[in-house]
C-alpha cells in the first residue's frame, strides 16, 4: 500500500540548516549533510533542501552542498531556492538532485512548469505554493511569503497541474513557525482539486498535527523542519505514533 | 568487476551513480558499444518520456544493442518500461526484451497519478529480492506500469497490481527507483552487482 510520506525540510542559508517563525529570526540549527543522513537512517521518506534566501539575494543554490548532501543519503532528495531555468535545473540534477522545487519563478513564468516537465519529465518537478489567507481569499505570495500575487491559490494549484508539475509542495504562511497545527481546510481543497500529490507544509507542532494533515487535510505527505531539527518530534516515534493510527507508514529505512 | 552505467539522456545518472559510490561499487558511464559489451555488469537508468527516450537510443543504435547483451543488466524506471514490447506513453514501440505492454494508469478516484512515494512489493523470487522482506517498501514515481506477467519478480499495487520487478535470461529490471529507496533499494542493487 502507497504510504503517507514524513519529509524533513532543510532549510539553507550560508550552507547551514536554518529556521524561524514566519521566515524571520533564523536560527542555526545544524550542518545539512550530517542531518540528511540522519534522516535518511532514522526512516525520512524524502528529503527537500530550500536555500531559502536564493531567491531574496538572486543568489544561486549551492551546488556543492547539493552534491555531498545527496551523495550522502539513499532517499529521494529535492532542491529548491533562486531556480529560474532549464538550466539551473540541468545543475541541480547533475550535482544529484532527484527533483527541483520551484516557487517565484513559476508565478512569473508558468510556462517553465511546462518547459522543465517536458525537458526532465513531470516526477522532478515540484512546484512550490506559499499561500497566505488576505481579505476573505487564499492569495499565493512569493519571495518567502513577503510579496502577495494576483493568483489564488486553489486556482494556481490547477493550473500548475495542468501544466506538468508531478507534485505541489502548500505552505501555508498563517500557521508557519506556529506550532498550532496544519492549515487542515486549505489543504484538503488543494489535495481535492489536483490529481498529483500534495505536500502539506506550515504548522506541525505535535504528532497529532501529522495524523490531523494526513485525514482531514487529505495530504499525501507531510513537510516540516525545526520540530524535527531540534529533536522535539523524532522521526522513528512520529512514523510509529502515525502508524498506530492506522495511517499508512513504512516504519524501516 | 566492471560495471558500466549507459550514458543517454536520463536524468537520474547521477543518483544512479552515488548509490554505487555508497556500496563501494566502480563504474563507468558510457555509451561506447565496445565498451558496454566488454563490461561485466550493465545498469540502464531511465526517468523522462519514453518517445524521446526511445528515439535518442534509435539515434545512436543502442535500441539494437541492449538487446543482444549476454551480461546482467538492469534497466530501472523508464529504463524498465523500455525493456518492455511497447509503451502507451505518447504511443512507443520499445525493444521489446520483455513480452508486455506498458500502460498509463487509468484515471481511478482516490489515486493520484504520478504514482508517488513509497509502495511495497510482495510476490518477490529471483535473485535480486533475495534478502528482502515480503511487503518491503521501495519508491516510485511513474504514471506508466507494466503489467504482471510470467517475468514479473515482484507485484506492486497501485489502481491495481503491476510488475515492479522482472526478469527474464541475463535482463532484470526495476519499476522503482533502487538508488533512492534506502537499504532495500541499497541491497537491489548490491544483489545484482552479486549476480
Amino acid at each position: 500500500m502507497l504510504t503517507k510520506r514524513i519529509i524533513p525540510c532543510l532549510d539553507i542559508k550560508d550552507g547551514r540548516t536554518v529556521k524561524g517563525t514566519n521566515f524571520v529570526n533564523l536560527r542555526d540549527a545544524g550542518d545539512p549533510v550530517e542531518l540528511g543522513a540522519i534522516y535518511a537512517q532514522q526512516g525520512a521518506d524524502e528529503l527537500v533542501f530550500l536555500d531559502i534566501t536564493a531567491t531574496v539575494d538572486e543568489r544561486k543554490t549551492l551546488i556543492e552542498l547539493v552534491r555531498k548532501v545527496a551523495h550522502a543519503v539513499n532517499i529521494p532528495f529535492t532542491v529548491g531556492g533562486g531556480i529560474s531555468s532549464i538550466a539551473d535545473v540541468s545543475a541541480l540534477l547533475n550535482a544529484g538532485a532527484d527533483k527541483v522545487s520551484i516557487n517565484s519563478s513559476a508565478v512569473r513564468n508558468p510556462a517553465l512548469i511546462d518547459q522543465l516537465a517536458l525537458e526532465f519529465g513531470s516526477q522532478c518537478v515540484v512546484v512550490a505554493i506559499d499561500t497566505r489567507f488576505v481579505n476573505a481569499a487564499h492569495i499565493v505570495h512569493t519571495h518567502g511569503g513577503r510579496k502577495p500575487t494576483h493568483l489564488r491559490t486553489l486556482e494556481w494549484a490547477k493550473e500548475v497541474e495542468n501544466r506538468g508539475a508531478g507534485e505541489i509542495l502548500l505552505t501555508s504562511m498563517d500557521t508557519d513557525g506556529t506550532k498550532a497545527g496544519f492549515a487542515l481546510d486549505l489543504t484538503a481543497a488543494v489535495s481535492g482539486a489536483a490529481n498529483i500529490p500534495v505536500i502539506a507544509s506550515g504548522g506541525a507542532g505535535t504528532m497529532d498535527h501529522f495524523v490531523d494533515v494526513f485525514t482531514t487535510g487529505k495530504a499525501d505527505a507531510g513537510l516540516a523542519a525545526s520540530i524535527f531539527h531540534f529533536k522535539e518530534i523524532d522521526i522513528p516515534n512520529l512514523k510509529q505514533y502515525l502508524s498506530q493510527q492506522g495511517i499508512s507508514m513504512r516504519l524501516t529505512s | 568487476m566492471q560495471t558500466v552505467i549507459i550514458k543517454y539522456n536520463a536524468g537520474n545518472v547521477q543518483s544512479v551513480m552515488y548509490a554505487l559510490d555508497r556500496i563501494g561499487a566502480s563504474y563507468r558511464l558510457t555509451d561506447d558499444e565496445v565498451e558496454i559489451r566488454a563490461a561485466d555488469k550493465v545498469i540502464f537508468p531511465g526517468v523522462g518520456e519514453a518517445s524521446t527516450a526511445m528515439a535518442y537510443l534509435r539515434e545512436r543504435g543502442l535500441d539494437k544493442l541492449i538487446p543482444t547483451l549476454k551480461q546482467p543488466v538492469l534497466g530501472t524506471c523508464v529504463g524498465m518500461q523500455l525493456m518492455c514490447r511497447y509503451s502507451e506513453e505518447n504511443d512507443t514501440a520499445c525493444m521489446g526484451i520483455f513480452d508486455i505492454d506498458v500502460r498509463r494508469f487509468p484515471q481511478t478516484a482516490g489515486f493520484k497519478v504520478p504514482h508517488t512515494g513509497w509502495n511495497s512489493i510482495s510476490n518477490l523470487r529471483g535473485s535480486l529480492t533475495e534478502g528482502l522482506p515480503n511487503n518491503a517498501y521501495v519508491y516510485f514515481v511513474h504514471s506508466y506500469a507494466a503489467e504482471v506477467c510470467p517475468d514479473t519478480t515482484a507485484v506492486c499495487d497501485y489502481v491495481r497490481p503491476f510488475s515492479a520487478m522482472l526478469q527474464k535470461d541475463n535482463f532484470y529490471a526495476a519499476q522503482f527507483h533502487a538508488e533512492i529507496s534506502g537499504n532495500v533499494g541499497q541491497r537491489v542493487l548490491e544483489n545484482f552487482l552479486r549476480l
